[in-house]
């Protein structure tokens, strides 16, 4: 037990010493998107809308934070382990070496994980910074980190799975971007016609942004989204556990 | 030390390696000598446990490979053919990464990394990136690596390829001395001087199969120490022969321009495989 806290501290070592290196560099690259949809959604197209009497900023902002915690996190954990896997072989390195799957995963997804987290504290800065209304609650940043596990997670499983650089943008385009755009970030899932919602309902990043938003603005949180959360990060993390003993065993 | 018994692995209906059966004692330098695609790679990815045999049973220093792996990867040290540095860290960094891994206390880490960077001639690069590294440097550190552990078997996977005459030579140097310290060695290659110089055993492997396993002296005299060549309408002959004496006397009865030399491995590989090993 004391073995795999100590390796999952050196997975996420690794991690954060490239981090730390370029943690200028990481802060303002991740600003910028934020700052886009916040300007366009929020200030531009937000002027024109209104949300049930409040301000489409206030309504729109949690929505970005979960999907901007979503691609951080799952492209902190999805690219770098890909290329790993494919290109630079280094994780051969931790194949080589005396480290369990699970504790190698605990590692790199907590590191994706706290990624996500920094990129979500620059998006609540900048958030009121733009004027908007959020209430920062334990739960809310609770639910975030959720959010942010579950992502990085799915990261690993998109990275061990495919079988190319360019399979692994795919991935993106075809998961990603559209629970980027459906999963009631930017508008109320319950616009959508009945058939697409039921699907888009299902989607794991919907529960985040109902719950995220729903603590932003202190109403009531259902546990069904926490429960759905849940179940998909124990979900992602053994189907990563799976394939990582698929290429141990090949 | 290394056992393998009837080593099988076969990809999507190919045959990599073909019922590979020798042992390895404690102590010895041991070649895996053959062309591209004989199957040395494929053989070293198993024993280092990074390929799971199709069928067969490999043991390392008495433990099953499949059945005690976190015992049998504190003992091996590992050197790719291709390089696997972590290129977003240091040298030192990959060195601290790679003990870590293998749960090193920390004191006894810092100290056997300082003495291997020097051992590798890499102390005053220590702190650069790894990207920056020339490719001598790369697998100089990698050696590093696979030693800081103290492992008891070193797998070198073409230790030398791509390298200059220079380099390939102070690396000789490099894993004689490891040798000398007591550790055991397997390595492939494709050079055959390199099998020559560095060791005492030589395996010849051709498409997944055994060929012979001899030490490098025995293989040439059980083909005749001495070679009498000649061209024959631009095509070399050649005949072996035991002394150079009845070398001599072949060569005065033949009509073409002769020439007399001592066998070395590679006239015993080409024997064996029928084709020219180049890089
Ligand atoms: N992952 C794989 N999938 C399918 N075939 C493979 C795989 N790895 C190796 N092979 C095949 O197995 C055979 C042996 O390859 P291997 O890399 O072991 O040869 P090698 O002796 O190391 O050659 P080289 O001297 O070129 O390094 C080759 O025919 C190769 O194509
Ligand atoms: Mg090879």
């Amino acid at each position: 037990m004391v073995r795999f806290f100590e390796d999952v501290r050196t997975v996420m070592w690794r991690e954060w010493l490239v981090l730390n290196r370029r943690l200028g560099r990481f802060i303002f690259s991740r600003m910028v998107t934020p700052i886009l949809y916040m300007l366009a959604f929020g200030v531009g197209l937000g002027r024109a809308v209104q949300m049930n009497g409040g301000s489409y900023l206030d309504f729109v902002v949690p929505g970005i934070i979960a999907l901007n915690s979503m691609n951080i996190s799952f492209n902190s954990v999805g690219s770098p382990l890909n290329m790993a896997k494919l290109y630079h072989k280094t994780l051969e390195e931790y194949l080589i070496a005396p480290i369990t799957t699970p504790a190698f995963l605990c590692g790199k997804i907590l590191a994706g994980a706290v990624r996500g987290m920094i990129s979500s504290l620059i998006i609540v800065a900048l958030a009121f910074l733009f004027g908007a209304n959020l209430a920062l609650s334990p739960i809310f940043f609770a639910l975030l980190i959720l959010n942010c596990l579950v992502f990085a997670a799915l990261g690993a499983v998109a990275a061990l799975l495919m079988k190319s650089h360019e399979d692994m943008a795919n991935f993106s385009t075809y998961v990603l971007v559209p629970m980027s755009f459906l999963c009631g970030t930017f508008f109320r899932a319950d616009h959508l016609p009945q058939g697409v919602r039921l699907i888009v309902e299902l989607l794991p990043l919907t529960p985040a942004s109902h719950a995220i938003r729903a603590a932003a603005m202190q109403t009531a949180i259902s546990e069904w989204w926490l429960i759905a959360q849940g179940a998909y990060l124990l979900l992602f993390f053994g189907m990563a556990h799976r394939l990582m003993e698929q290429i141990r065993r090949e | 030390m290394i056992e393998l018994e009837g080593l099988v692995k076969a990809f999507q209906g190919r045959t990599a390696v073909n019922g590979l059966t020798l042992s390895v004692a404690r102590g010895e330098s041991f070649a895996l000598l053959g062309p591209n695609g004989a199957g040395k790679t494929t053989t070293i990815r198993i024993l280092t446990m990074l390929l799971r045999p199709t069928a067969g049973r490999v043991f390392i220093a008495g433990h099953e490979v499949g059945q005690a792996d976190n015992a049998i990867k504190q003992l091996i040290g590992v050197v790719p053919q291709h390089m696997n540095l972590d290129t977003d860290l240091t040298a030192k960094e990959n060195l601290w990464l790679h003990a870590r891994l293998h749960h090193m206390d920390k004191q006894a880490a810092g100290a056997r990394i300082a003495e291997l960077l020097a051992f590798v001639e890499l102390s005053d690069r220590a702190d650069e990136m790894v990207g920056t590294f020339s490719g001598g440097m790369k697998r100089r550190l990698m050696i590093a690596r696979a030693l800081l552990h103290k492992p008891q078997v070193l797998f070198l996977d073409e230790p030398t390829v791509g390298l200059d005459p220079q380099v390939r030579r102070r690396l000789w140097d490099l894993i004689r001395r490891m040798n000398a310290e007591g550790l055991t060695l397997l390595l492939t290659t494709h050079y055959i001087e390199e099998a020559e110089q560095l060791c005492n055993r030589v395996a010849i492997v051709d498409k997944g199969k055994l060929l012979a396993l001899e030490s490098p002296r025995a293989l040439c005299q059980r083909l005749g120490e001495f070679v009498v060549e000649w061209m024959d309408e631009g095509k070399t002959e050649n005949r072996y022969f035991a002394t150079r004496e009845a070398a001599a006397a072949y060569a005065g009865s033949v009509q073409y321009n002769t020439a007399i030399r001592r066998t070395n491995l590679e006239d015993v590989f080409v024997e064996m495989t029928g084709r020219k090993v180049r890089e």
